[in-house]
């Protein structure tokens, strides 16, 4: 590191102190309109602050060799002060993340204003910044206290985000949301504290450089053992993979259609990157192989990948099936790290950013679908609804078919590197993991295309006419040219169709880059690739 | 064995009372208990923490006599105290914010009972779906 830092390598830690001021001021402004619109430019700033970083950091414009760089926070050098690190991964995810986030806001935003009384609105945004700022946080640390405690303020932004709906459902998903959450950041700070004991250091890489040697000598096997196990059940605990996932439908499932969205596409990722950080930069690959480490976390995956899906096929309220899908997803992501190849982490990161951009488009899809259907949330009062508001039923399609994994869109690429790195690996491996995903395949086509048809399905004349108000599930026989009249008499019964600009660019913008991370995953995968090179 | 646990005593205390906390946490069907219970749990790591960063006849790194210069040995690790410090602050929010949670579950339901909360908020949510989604 040279002394004098170019100056984008300051804008990690801009964008993370941007996010929190911004945070800061939101609660003078008191008003959801002004709250909203500072919170977009927060997001534009930093999600182009970020997009800058990458570039600078792949090389372009350079000599072309992707890089990385730990940055100092104040003056205090190596194993003394706060460090922030970046790399091409940490910056894809930081860039990215943003976009999902504006993206997923936009696509709910009719609901934000409507589920939530006026007087909160702009505590909502304010809790946007918070959690912008904790898991643009949690991806670039490289100091574990620091990790912990942006956790603890993730943990809170993020249940705030669920109970801010007030209804009581939602405050009741709260309280289990946030019991678990905090069983988490305790472990995960049992863990982060023995740790600390055992190597005297906060900053991941002096750690690492302190543990190699234990490690060799043999020393602390079993107090190395427990720790390592504590803080991946705390990481565990708090992105919901399968034996520890029960707050999650509860929580994705009630809040407002953003906050659902931004909760499964972003906020349980932001822990899984930390793990991918640790797995590297705290521990090495090798270090928690030996200790069988991986192989428990390959197992949790393939059981969260088949039982989140299992659990999905018996739901019947279209948002908690979507939740118990992000159960599998994030199996899935679990399953690439517990590979222990780069490979299989390569393929992870690839899943979190496909995913990422999927579950947050269903999710804002099956809100708008929801509201042109009478507030219904079970799947079969949602017949037809596609056929009201299309741009809605084909971004559900979209993101149906990308989370089977049929070629061409976002889930299929990830599939693709995890089969891969199956065969990478040894026998039993390859088994497990390759049974897994085809079973998972088909159960997640058994869920998705039944409810992608069902929205698809016109409904029938009578049914169109009182379906609605009295949810039948009756046997009109209806001409398919009355249909239009029938739509017409039952919107102005009910509310138009709402379509707003907003949600018409954030569909739109979904749906494209879901087919750009599925057709063009090749510059994507490279600067995963680089930046999990950099980062062992 | 017993020379181990009398020179650790602090750090076994420490963890026992993390059992005591994260179980309170885990099954009280209280949640005034439960968040009791996170504080013993939180408490406890901080109490290891301290109990790490603490060495007998030794004082925190501010020299008091400055006629001769200090030395390393005199002064125990600062760092565990300030994570303590940043512990506490970030235990004091995550409480303030359960306490708010629960005053909130506890007008609408009338009681603090988790599993009564939880058929309570099933019978509403039954009663919604009927409501609005008609009755077949």
């Amino acid at each position: 590191m040279s002394h004098v830092l170019p100056f984008v390598y300051n804008f990690p830690s801009f964008s993370i102190l941007l996010t929190l001021m911004a945070g800061m001021v939101t609660p003078f402004i008191r008003n959801g309109r002004a709250a909203q619109k500072i919170n977009f430019g927060v997001i534009t700033v930093v999600g182009a602050m970020n997009a800058i970083v990458l570039g600078t950091l792949m090389g372009i414009g350079g000599n072309g060799e992707p890089t990385s760089y730990t940055y100092m926070m104040g003056h205090f050098p190596a194993p003394w002060g706060n460090e922030l690190r970046a790399g091409p991964l940490e910056a894809l995810m930081a860039t990215l993340f943003c976009l999902v986030m504006a993206l997923s806001i936009l696509g709910g935003l009719k609901d934000i204003y409507r589920d939530i009384s006026p007087k909160k609105q702009y505590l909502y945004f304010l809790m946007m910044n918070l959690l912008l700022s904790s898991l643009l946080a949690l991806i670039y640390t490289n100091d574990l206290f620091t990790a912990y405690v942006f956790i603890e303020i993730n943990t809170i932004a993020a249940c705030a985000i669920v109970m801010i709906k007030a209804s009581g459902e939602t405050v009741v998903a709260t309280i289990r949301y946030l019991i678990m959450s905090l069983i988490g950041s305790g472990i995960l700070l049992l863990g982060v504290c023995m740790l600390y004991s055992i190597t005297g250091q906060l900053l991941l890489s002096s750690i690492q450089e302190a543990l190699i040697p234990i490690v060799e000598n043999g020393e602390y096997t079993v107090p190395l053992a427990i720790l390592v196990g504590l803080m991946v059940l705390g990481v565990s605990l708090k992105s919901a993979v399968y034996p520890f996932h029960s707050w999650l439908p509860g929580a994705h499932g009630s809040s407002t259609t953003s906050s659902s969205a931004i909760l499964s596409g972003l906020v349980l990722k932001g822990y899984l990157i930390l793990l991918i950080k640790m797995c590297y930069r705290l521990f090495t690959p090798q270090m928690l192989a030996d200790m069988h480490i991986t192989d428990v976390i390959l197992i949790f995956g393939v059981a969260g990948m088949i039982i989140g899906s299992v659990k999905a096929l018996k739901e019947k309220h279209i948002k908690r099936m979507i939740a118990y899908s992000s159960v599998a997803q994030i199996g899935y992501i679990f399953m690439g790290i517990g590979l222990g190849s780069d490979i299989g982490i390569l393929a992870a990161c690839y899943h979190i950013l496909s995913h990422a951009f999927t579950k947050p488009m269903l999710f804002c899809a099956a809100g708008n679908l929801v509201n042109n259907s009478g507030h219904n949330y079970q799947i079969k009062a949602l017949k037809g609804s596609a056929r009201k508001s299309p741009l809605a039923g084909i971004a559900f399609t979209v993101g149906s078919l990308s989370m089977i994994g049929i070629p061409l869109f976002a889930g299929f690429v990830p599939k693709v590197f995890f089969s891969t790195a199956a065969i990478g690996s040894d026998w039993f491996r390859l088994a497990v993991v390759l049974i897994a995903l085809a079973v998972s395949t088909v159960l997640n086509a058994l869920y998705y295309l039944p409810a992608c048809i069902h929205i698809w399905t016109p409904r029938k004349s009578e049914e169109a006419a009182h379906g609605d108000a009295h949810g039948h599930d009756s046997h009109g026989h209806g001409a398919e040219e009355a249909e239009d009249e029938d739509e017409l008499v039952h919107d102005e019964h009910h509310e138009k169709p709402k379509m707003g600009i907003s949600f018409i660019i954030s569909m739109v913008l979904f749906i494209a880059s879901n087919f750009a991370l599925g057709i063009c995953y090749q510059p994507i995968a490279n600067v995963i690739e680089a930046g999990i090179r950099l980062l062992g | 064995m017993w020379d181990y646990i009398l020179h650790h005593y602090y750090e076994i205390a420490a963890i026992i009372l993390f059992g005591i906390g994260f179980m309170n946490l885990l099954l009280q069907k209280n949640l005034i208990k439960k968040i009791v219970g996170l504080n013993i749990m939180d408490t406890a790591v901080y109490l290891f923490l301290a109990a790490r960063g603490f060495i007998f006849g030794r004082v925190a790194p501010v020299p008091q006599d400055f006629s001769v210069a200090p030395t390393v040995d005199q002064f125990i690790n600062p760092i565990p105290g300030g994570l303590v410090l940043t512990g506490i602050v970030v235990s004091v929010s995550v409480t303030a914010f359960s306490l708010a949670l629960v005053m909130k579950l506890y007008k609408r339901y009338h009681t603090l009972n988790l599993d009564e909360v939880l058929v309570l908020a099933k019978e509403e949510r039954k009663q919604q779906e009927n409501g609005e989604g008609g009755n077949d």
